[in-house]
């Protein structure tokens, strides 16, 4: 293969990246905007009124459903995942920070359809009988998803802190800090604005999170009412009604305006990470 | 003991038990998985049909899907995925090009699988008129690989030591030559590392392939049409809990559950464990 072609070759395998990113944002962000033709923009968004064949489109519920869950997974799952790091990082002995390399692998490599169905085999009638309601609802998901983020995590916040210059700590350990003190005092500010992007990045994922959400979540289209009954999100919405709904009806259209409200989301949280970790640098 | 001492041996215990937990938890899940699942899988299990009322259904075909579907997806991300990673590694200059390039991957990889199925289902199943196909469901399995391989090809080809390039290059070989016969072969490792990572997350895959490829197999298999319906282990598992109407759901789904872990831990073990010899047998000779 001549230089030219490979180089014009490879030129077009990264600009078809770029092709496929902006197909999606125009496809999706088409069909989902043609909503609008047939719903008021302020109804979509803030009535809590979804009774498609009689015309109500109101896509609060699902707003709200995905945020709480997400907003319970990090709450669960960002503390554990961050003491995780820095025990792999600073405390764990060699085949311990092994094992949790492992059990991190393993984390990643469970479906998230399997993730769903322990959740609703398993923590469902576990919260039913422990905190009463249905069991269903933002609390398991927000359970399962903790778990689901815990490696994106762990891993992110371990590298971040691993990375911190050995001067800083052992400028700290050598004037008399305890290795706590040298954690809490000058790694992890040190490191924080890549864990910040790392726990960012998990708000993503969790947000997206299609499957595993809809097996526990209740698939009730109303707003969250406590933390067991069930309501739905934007993600097991979609997957729900996607399949009974004909190409270029309102609801159709409602469903895809609500899979380009996670594309927007996604990439808001894209800029984020990215000024996040770019103010780390410039301090 | 000091105030500050104190502190430090408690934090010592929790981020101990912060560790314990978290393998705690994997721990009880793949108990769970496997203890519930390992017991349904029979033979019989393993090379039946699935069937769509009545109990005692297989899920064959749904086995030979996931290989099937997995094995097309990376067929079709493979070339362009390592292909934009080198042009990323090797070629890019600083500029706008590029920016809207790493920026475009970046994107893609934060997509939620669930609108890469929805764009897929507008492009193959509703405007090219296919249905539900295996075609179009690896497709748009493609697109959810495609970012993870970019990112692990670019990492890894910055990675190879600069002294390769100029040593080819004084050698009189063309910047092409060099990519291909210096620079990839040191890369092969970490790239197929990557494939592992993508692979073992299409295996598993659900949203993007509800609405592609759809929740049925055909009658018979190994069905290698391409144009057929091709539903995998994992959207079998969503749709028996969900949708389905078999009595013994349960039995499936633990069961499909314990061998689809077991698949994604084959296929990763598979690939990682031949890697490590051949690494250690480059680094020994």
């Amino acid at each position: 293969m001549s230089d030219k072609v490979a180089r014009y070759l490879l030129w077009a395998s990264a600009a078809a990246v770029t092709l496929v990113i902006m197909a999606i944002l125009v496809f999706v962000g088409k069909e989902g905007l043609l909503t609008f033709a047939d719903v008021n923009p302020f109804t979509f968004f803030f009535s809590p009124d979804w009774n498609p064949p009689a015309g109500k489109f109101g896509a609060l519920p699902f707003f709200v459903g995905s945020v709480t869950a997400t907003v319970i997974a990090l709450l669960l799952g960002a503390p554990l995942g961050l003491a995780g790091a820095i025990f792999m990082a600073k405390i764990a002995p060699g085949w311990m920070r092994a094992a949790m390399r492992q059990a991190s692998n393993l984390f990643v490599g469970i479906p998230s359809v399997v993730y769903g169905y322990i959740g609703m085999t398993v923590l469902v009638p576990f919260v039913r009988e422990n905190l009463g309601g249905q069991g269903v609802g933002v609390l398991v998901a927000g359970m399962i998803l903790a778990v689901m983020v815990l490696p994106t995590i762990t891993t992110v916040a371990e590298d971040a802190i691993r990375d911190v210059p050995v001067m800083l700590e052992e400028g700290a350990l050598g004037l008399g800090a305890t290795r706590w003190q040298t954690i809490w005092g000058v790694l992890l500010p040190a490191a924080r604005p890549r864990i910040l992007a790392g726990v960012i990045l998990a708000f993503a994922r969790a947000f997206g999170e299609t499957t595993a959400v809809q097996m526990v979540i209740g698939n009730s289209p109303r707003l969250v009412s406590s933390l067991t009954s069930g309501t739905s999100s934007l993600t097991s919405q979609i997957i729900m009604e996607m399949g009974q709904t004909p190409p270029g009806s309102p609801w159709n259209r409602a469903l895809f305006m609500m899979a380009f409200g996670l594309v927007v989301n996604s990439m808001l949280m894209i800029l984020l990470v990215r000024w996040v970790s770019n103010r780390g640098v410039a301090r | 003991m000091s105030r500050a001492r104190v502190f430090d041996r408690l934090a010592t215990f929790l981020l101990w038990a912060a560790g314990l937990l978290i393998l705690a938890i994997l721990a009880a899940f793949l108990v769970r998985i496997l203890g519930r699942g390992l017991p349904f899988i029979t033979w019989d299990f393993l090379t039946s049909r699935p069937r769509s009322m009545g109990p005692g259904g297989g899920v064959g075909p749904e086995l030979f899907n996931t290989f099937y579907l997995t094995g097309l997806s990376l067929l079709f991300s493979l070339p362009i995925g390592v292909g934009a990673g080198i042009y990323m590694a090797e070629y890019a200059k600083p500029g706008r090009f590029t920016d809207v390039v790493r920026l475009s991957v970046e994107a893609l990889a934060s997509v939620p699988s669930i609108v890469l199925g929805l764009f897929g289902m507008i492009l193959f199943v509703n405007w090219m008129g296919w249905g539900f196909t295996i075609l179009g469901g690896a497709l748009t399995l493609a697109l959810l690989n495609l970012p993870t391989l970019v990112r692990v090809t670019e990492e890894t080809i910055r990675s190879v030591p600069q002294i390769y390039r100029e040593g080819s290059l004084a050698l009189g070989a063309t910047r092409w030559q060099t990519t291909a016969k210096a620079v990839l072969p040191s890369a092969l490792p970490g790239i197929l590392t990557g494939v592992t990572l993508v692979a073992g997350r299409a295996i598993g895959e659900t949203a993007v392939l509800i609405y592609t490829a759809g929740v049925t197999a055909s009658r018979h298999f190994p069905d290698w049409d391409l144009f057929a319906a091709g539903e995998t282990l994992a959207v079998r598992i969503w749709y028996v809990k969900s949708e389905g109407l078999v009595p013994d759901a349960d039995a499936i789904a633990s069961g499909t559950s314990a061998l689809l872990l077991i698949v994604v831990l084959v296929f990763n073990l598979a690939l990682a464990l031949p890697l490590h010899w051949w690494q250690k047998w480059r680094m020994g000779r």
